[in-house]
């Protein structure tokens, strides 16, 4: 069993297919969102974890793909911009999961690990430079 | 023991021994004292942080026809206009004209001064918006134009209360979360928020301003500029512990320089969420080591340094006075406090990080001859309160 977060990306109207349905029931991955946008007629977008065995994980990718949904494995949804970032430290109470933190104590860093981030957003409200950035 | 003209000197043949506030805690326990004095000949201290009271002069150059401009807008952001003819004062925390302020609280300030400041800075394109109501001399009523740093004659930054020597620790005792100037806090305490760059900080290092007075030359966001003043509500008569550094504010610095030679990098608009918008500044002092007591300050670490934590849901707003506690910048900068017997997660709003890349960018510009210092031409208050309104009920 592995664990894979997905960015999928419905370019139009290609929303009213229960996908994560098939997903579930196809390809038996536990599915797990953190954000979405699925607005009929208009683009759309799912930020999840599938957890299920390496091959049905491929395969429900190869199914999603043959939906026109592009499906982008290292997109993260929130962008850390390292320039911008003063490493003032004021946004590291507000993450929940510690993605934000000091990476060393003796400078006070601060670095971002994409894959613990499960997207709150609380970083854009409490950045004071807009170093946090949320594509969608 | 050593002149500023001897340490200038050595500066100019670049055989200056320089190192930054961090580094001489280590050497001069290494050394002792008094050697470590004979060998240094500079320590670099630096800070960045947000810094309100930032601002900037501005002169746009003379119109045809000629325009006496008495309002004027920057990228939609008002500047002071009662000054002469083409100048303006623009504030770092001036918003842009419109904005909703905190009408939709939290307001999200995205824009205001300080980003027009750092824009500025930057080189980019700003837009010029000025109105007059026009004289015999001065007959243009409007103005409406484009502009970068380039084609201005003068911009220069005057900033009345930078470098504050130590500072509040901000926490929130109430059941709702709250948005200061230092960030949002949690309710019940369950974070606190400082803002100091502790035993890097200039005028912790400098406790007793036996350097750092009116003129000396300063690194102001990479422009060479200097001290202009005492900085608004010095206040050094205070609590001070046994290596006299204050236990809060107290002391405070009126810095100037030139914006044409700053780097953007160091010159950052903020936006502080149900606050309102600020400009983060780097600001590097140098401190010339005259003599082992001097050299002796400048060793002053963090768990030496103490701040007061107070309550900015109550205490702060009214007042009070009340201190709830006093935390190292040691303690502070491990992320995590017992404060009041409880487990607080604590943050910054200035940068540490930052602050260290500052104090060695200032070294290396010493050490390589590009950076002189003066010797103050006057010192800084050492003795002087710092008084509250008078709201005065008997007003005609």
């Amino acid at each position: 069993m592995s664990t894979r977060r997905l960015l999928l990306y419905f370019p139009r109207s290609e929303t009213e297919k229960p996908i994560v349905y098939h997903l579930v029931k196809d390809y038996d991955l536990v599915i797990n969102i953190f954000r979405a946008k699925v607005t009929p007629e208009e683009y759309g977008y799912l930020v999840l974890d599938v957890t299920g065995s390496e091959e049905n994980i491929a395969r429900g990718v190869e199914f999603v793909r043959t939906l026109n949904v592009q499906v982008d494995e290292a997109q993260k949804g929130v962008r850390w911009d390292r320039e911008r970032c003063t490493m003032c430290t004021n946004c590291i109470p507000h993450c929940p999961t510690k993605a934000l933190h000091v990476s060393e104590r003796a400078t006070m860093e601060v670095a971002f690990a994409g894959e613990l981030c499960v997207e709150c957003l609380s970083c854009l409200e409490n950045c004071p430079y807009g170093a946090c950035s949320s594509i969608f | 023991m050593k002149s500023y003209e001897q340490i200038n000197a050595r500066i100019e043949s670049g055989k200056a021994v320089v190192l930054t506030a961090e580094e001489i805690i280590d050497y001069a326990e290494r050394k002792g004292l008094e050697e470590a004095a004979r060998e240094v000949d500079v320590v670099t201290t630096a800070t960045f942080g947000a810094m309100c009271s930032s601002g900037c002069f501005l002169n746009f150059g003379h119109s045809r026809p000629r325009m006496r401009i008495t309002q004027t807008w920057i990228d939609g952001v008002p500047a002071y206009s009662g000054v002469a003819a083409v100048d303006a004062y623009l504030g770092a925390t001036e918003l842009r004209q419109g904005d909703p302020a905190n009408t939709y609280y939290p307001g999200e300030f995205r824009h205001g001064g300080g980003h027009v400041i750092e824009k500025l800075v930057a080189g980019q394109t700003l837009e010029l918006h000025g109105l007059s109501y026009g004289t015999d001399d001065y007959p243009r009523r409007e103005v409406r134009t484009t502009f970068s740093i380039k084609d201005l004659n003068q911009a220069i930054m005057v900033n009345p209360r930078n470098c504050y020597q130590n500072y509040n620790v901000a926490v929130n005792g109430s059941e709702r979360p709250i948005y200061t100037y230092l960030g949002c806090l949690k309710p019940k305490m369950a974070n606190l928020s400082y803002s100091s760059a502790g035993q890097l900080s200039p005028l912790l290092n400098d406790p007793l301003y036996r350097t750092i007075g009116i003129g000396t030359k300063v690194w102001l966001a990479g422009a060479q500029g200097h001290v202009y003043a005492e900085g608004t509500q010095h206040a050094p008569s205070c609590e001070r512990g046994p290596n006299d550094v204050p236990t809060e504010g107290a002391g405070t610095l009126a810095l100037t320089a030139d914006m044409k030679k700053m780097h953007p990098r160091f010159v950052r608009g903020a936006s502080l969420r149900g606050y309102g918008v600020s400009l983060a500044l780097g600001v590097g002092i140098p401190i010339p080591i005259l003599n082992p007591q001097i050299l002796k300050a400048t060793t002053v670490r963090d768990r030496d340094i103490l701040a007061p934590v107070i309550d900015y849901s109550g205490d702060y707003p009214n007042r009070t006075g009340q201190v709830l506690a006093r935390l190292s910048y040691e303690e502070l900068k491990r992320g995590e406090v017992t404060l009041l017997g409880r487990t607080v997660e604590s943050s910054s709003m200035s940068s540490y990080a930052m602050a260290r890349e500052i104090a060695a960018l200032l070294a290396d510009e010493i050490r390589r001859g590009d950076f002189l210092l003066s010797r103050p031409l006057a010192a800084l208050p050492v003795q002087q309160g710092f008084q509250g309104m008078k709201i005065r009920e008997d007003r005609p």
